[in-house]
């Protein structure tokens, strides 16, 4: 029986990590970690030229030099039907290339060798012919008459276009605009940047050739939709194929997709039976696998002279790179970017993308983002803050103005999506009375006076996350859709078994606190599983800030079936009828005698013990969750900072951050995330940037080149709350992973444009390095 | 050729490539994989490991090159059993998330604290800013630093929280 209750660790609780014990004892287990017997290493081959024809590969050098084991090309792989293999948005993407490269760091060949350190002397020994082609890098370019066709492969395709995608009501946004008394138009391109997590991809193939199974290691943030993509595309049978995703250093999106290296590393070790082990390098990272953004943007804001809006217009053209092969639900060819409208009650609105091949690495994966809602926050921001500058109405009162009321959710929006909760003005005004807005622009105009230039920026986001319902999100026609298997033992510690891989989410202690507030079981009790296809149940996996509205749902429906079993079992126990038991905090108790109770352990025990006739034993079950609506975390940013006229360096002096994820359940955790997620935003907004020269070549290489914040530019943070629950999630929840990536670009821009509006400064694209705004100061100086 | 180095107090000794970096001899010939590779060019510190003392980063070394030092990883901060305050002070703060910058972290703190128990925020952030984190926006990581040099300054104080 059930003694002197201990408080039970479930939502709202500060829950240490469990997972933490064996990172701080460097005792994780990342791919790199893993040696299987007999195992060879893999190095790929990789294009120097963006776009060049492939005349010849000779291998026969790489081949004779000892320790080497195998050279593969793109003609061995074609003999196999593997040279090509599907992306994630139905277009096909070149394993290892045989006709021609079509960009800079494409896969060429690989060698497997006993040795990495061999290995990678091999590839020089390849001698590859190429002839040089012209390079196409901008999709402003690749749609010119005559620009070289990238994608010649395909048989229809005549040019680089790819895809034209409109939604929203083009009619009722023009007679918007028609009727507005000023229209605000913002041109900006939202640059190429690269998620790089701190671990590079990676995998270890192991297909033993008596048996069939392929188990393959990989740094995976979807294994079980990866599992699915290989028996697809290899032809393996499903269950003869294992993905264990082991711990993850960092995802961000480019974890998601299938790269050519997994594929060539599996059917290297398939023709080879033993294992291979193929670890990207950071510059093989950057210049191939998922990057994210690189969208060019134009949008008009349609507004009443008393600034209420009335119409928006966006035009896009995306950068897709050599292969379209973004990461996003099928339905949508510019994901979730049709959530533009953002926090506003927009009557109208209309959206009209166009996709391009050019010759860069491919992959538009949704770095700490929820497919391109960052790019489609960015842009609404930009467009409000200077629609108040144009208006002369101040930018918060300009927002508070036009923000969506508490009392209209749920709110059908322009574009078409059910904003399930919201409460935007309570939001926006804690961040203004705690930063001081009204005083800070007092003292903006007084530090002007005397030459000094500081801005205040504001970004009120609205984000979509939860993908999604069963009828409108699917990405490869799979439904994305997540399960979670609890099973409860007969000493009354739990195995939670989940759909969802952490990459650093903390997954292990938050799915546990589920558990624990269903159920009554500490946290501590509960080991949460994942990652490994053979164990856990389906599901598309973590990204796009689901797991929390997907997962962390299906987690507290199979609990409370469980519950309900458990209840069952107590009455037997209690020997009362069902009716009579009544549950809280992991006990149950007879109704009108609280005396009378057991314990949730009591419960697990009886299960496999002292069941009621007619019972089925044991107290486990599964769940999948199909959600009916997305979830709509929300917030206002506000940034402060002070810009060097005569440098153009800019600082961040203060950075205030509201969110409302709904209900946290461990919020610890959630102010991680935000803190992590401010300075992804930041990053992107100062320095992070994967560009490329005239002909192509990767200017962003490496973490010399690409620019990542250390703890000495990061600006300080102060977080501020407020919750709104979800009313459609089992406990609330909306998610917050990526939050503050999708909306603080715009407020750190706004900031900096804030500051300079005056001398007439109208956009800089990102990253605003020091260069860039000094130059832009200059201009509004010549002008 | 051979190498001799005291890795977590313990003499090891290998024969090695000449061309084998450190951070090759420390995972895979004393396979010690707590410490880790992220950018082969010395930017992002999650390779970290103190070389008499001395914060290094293990990709830009050759093993040979450690021949006679003392290496000190993160395997070898736990001592007798117990956490260092620094490792505690990490799970406390929340100073970490998915944990592969960490053990470069800790060893910077390492050497940061044995010289300045109590550095400021500014102090911190200098001190680690040879070591990229993507995670956690450094605010945990800098609390968890100077809480454990606060617990180190006064041990009784912080056996509670590495219980």
């Amino acid at each position: 029986m059930a003694t002197q209750a201990e408080e039970i660790r479930g939502i709202g609780h500060r829950v240490r990590r469990k997972e933490d014990d064996r990172f701080i004892r460097g005792k994780g287990s990342y791919l790199d970690d893993f040696k299987l017997p007999g195992m060879l290493h893999m190095a790929i081959l990789r294009s120097p030229y963006a776009h060049a024809a492939i005349k010849g590969i000779d291998t026969s050098a790489a081949a004779e030099l000892p320790g080497v084991v195998a050279v593969v090309t793109g003609e061995l792989m074609a003999q196999h039907n593997l040279a090509w293999m599907p992306t994630l948005s139905y277009d096909t993407q070149a394993v290892l290339a045989t006709d021609k490269v079509r960009f800079q760091g494409q896969e060429v060949a690989a060698v497997i060798a006993e040795d990495p350190y061999i290995a990678k002397d091999a590839l020089e020994l390849i001698a590859v012919d190429y002839e040089p082609l012209d390079p196409v890098v901008t999709p402003q370019q690749a749609l010119e008459p005559g620009a070289p066709v990238i994608r010649t492969d395909k048989q229809d395709q005549k040019d680089n276009h790819i895809y034209h995608w409109e939604t929203g009501d083009k009619d009722a946004t023009d007679k918007a605009f028609a009727e507005a008394d000023v229209v605000v138009t913002l041109d900006t391109h939202y640059p190429r940047s690269h998620p790089s997590p701190l671990e590079t991809c990676g995998c270890i193939a192991d297909v033993n050739p008596a048996t069939g199974q392929a188990t393959i290691y990989m740094t995976s943030q979807a294994p079980h939709a990866i599992r699915t993509v290989f028996a697809l595309v290899a032809g393996l049978p499903e269950e003869n194929i294992r993905i264990i995703s082991p711990d993850i250093g960092g995802g961000f999106g480019n974890k998601v997709p299938v790269y050519p290296g997994y594929v060539v590393a599996t059917a290297a070790s398939l023709l080879l039976g033993r294992p291979v082990k193929w670890v990207e390098e950071r510059t093989e990272n950057l210049i191939s696998t998922g990057f994210a953004r690189d969208f060019h943007m134009h949008g008009e804001l349609a507004l009443k002279k008393d600034g209420t809006m009335l119409g928006l217009r966006v035009n896009l053209l995306a950068d897709e790179g050599a292969f379209h092969a973004d990461a996003q639900p099928s339905k949508f060819k510019v994901g979730l970017f049709h959530v533009v409208t953002g926090s506003y009650d927009l009557p109208a609105a209309h959206i009209s993308a166009d996709g391009a091949y050019t010759n860069k690495a491919p992959g538009g994966v949704a770095y700490r983002c929820s497919f391109r809602v960052t790019e489609a926050s960015y842009m609404i921001e930009r467009l409000v803050q200077n629609a108040a500058y144009e208006l002369g109405i101040d930018p918060a009162d300009l927002r508070l103005k036009n923000f969506i009321r508490k009392e209209q959710f749920p709110y059908r929006s322009a574009t078409g999506f059910e904003y399930d909760s919201g409460d935007y003005h309570t939001a926006m005004n804690l961040a203004l009375d705690t930063i001081g807005y009204r005083e800070l622009r007092e003292e903006q105009e007084r530090l002007r006076a005397e030459g000094k230039l500081i801005g205040i920026g504001l970004a009120s986001f609205t984000e979509i996350v939860g993908a999604g319902p069963h009828k409108d999100y699917d990405i490869l026609g799979l439904k994305m859709n997540d399960g979670a298997e609890l099973r409860i033992h007969p000493t009354g510690k739990a195995i939670l078994k989940i759909s969802s891989k952490t990459q650093g989410q903390g997954h292990e202690t938050t799915f546990a606190q589920i558990v624990a507030e269903e159920l009554g079981i500490q946290p501590e009790d509960i080991k949460v599983v994942h990652g490994d296809t053979d164990n856990t149940p389906y599901g598309l996996g973590t990204y796009a800030s689901r797991s929390t509205p997907t997962v962390g749902a299906a987690t507290a429906l199979v609990a409370r079936k469980l519950r309900d079993k458990a209840m069952k079992l107590a009455a037997h126990l209690l020997e009362v009828s069902e009716e009579d038991v009544e549950f809280s905090r992991g006990k149950f108790s007879v109704k009108g005698a609280p005396d009378k109770v057991v314990s949730i352990q009591d419960c697990a025990f009886a299960a496999y013990t002292n069941f009621p006739d007619g019972m089925e034993p044991g107290l486990e079950g599964v769940t999948y969750y199909d959600p009916p609506n997305l979830t709509f975390p929300f917030g206002t940013y506000a940034v402060m900072v002070e810009v060097d006229p005569d440098t153009g360096e800019w600082k961040v002096r203060r950075v205030v951050a509201v969110d409302d994820c709904g209900v946290r359940i461990n919020p610890m955790i959630v102010e991680g995330q935000i803190q992590g997620g401010l300075t992804e935003g930041f990053a992107i907004a100062a320095m992070e940037q994967i560009t490329f020269d005239e002909n192509g070549n990767c200017i962003g290489a490496n973490f010399t080149d690409y620019l990542i914040p250390t703890a000495w530019e990061t600006p300080r943070f102060e977080l501020l709350e407020t919750v709104t629950p979800s009313p459609h999630h089992p406990i609330g929840a909306k998610g917050v992973g990526e939050s503050a990536t999708v909306g603080s670009p715009a407020a750190y821009v706004n900031a900096v444009i804030d500051a300079l509006w005056p001398l007439g400064v109208r956009n800089i694209d990102m990253p605003l390095t020091s260069a860039k705004v000094w130059e832009a100061i200059q201009r509004a100086r010549g002008a | 050729m051979r190498v001799t180095v005291t890795i977590n107090g313990v003499e090891r000794t290998a024969d090695v490539e000449p061309r084998l970096l450190l951070v090759h001899l420390i995972r895979e010939v004393f396979e010690l994989t707590g410490t880790h590779i992220g950018c082969d060019t010395t930017s992002c510190g999650a390779c970290t490991v103190l070389l008499d003392g001395m914060p290094v980063k293990s990709c830009t070394l050759f093993g040979v090159q450690a021949d006679g030092h003392e290496i000190t990883t993160v395997e070898g901060l736990v001592q007798g059993g117990q956490l260092h305050p620094i490792q505690a002070a990490f799970k406390e703060e929340h100073g970490l998330q998915c944990g592969y910058c960490t053990p470069g972290m800790m060893l910077v703190a390492k050497a940061l604290l044995e010289r300045n128990p109590t550095p400021s925020d500014e102090e911190v952030r200098w001190a680690i800013s040879g070591n990229i984190c993507r995670c956690t926006g450094y605010v945990n990581i800098v609390k968890a630093i100077q809480a454990a040099g606060n617990a180190m300054a006064a041990p009784t104080a912080s056996a509670a929280a590495s219980a």
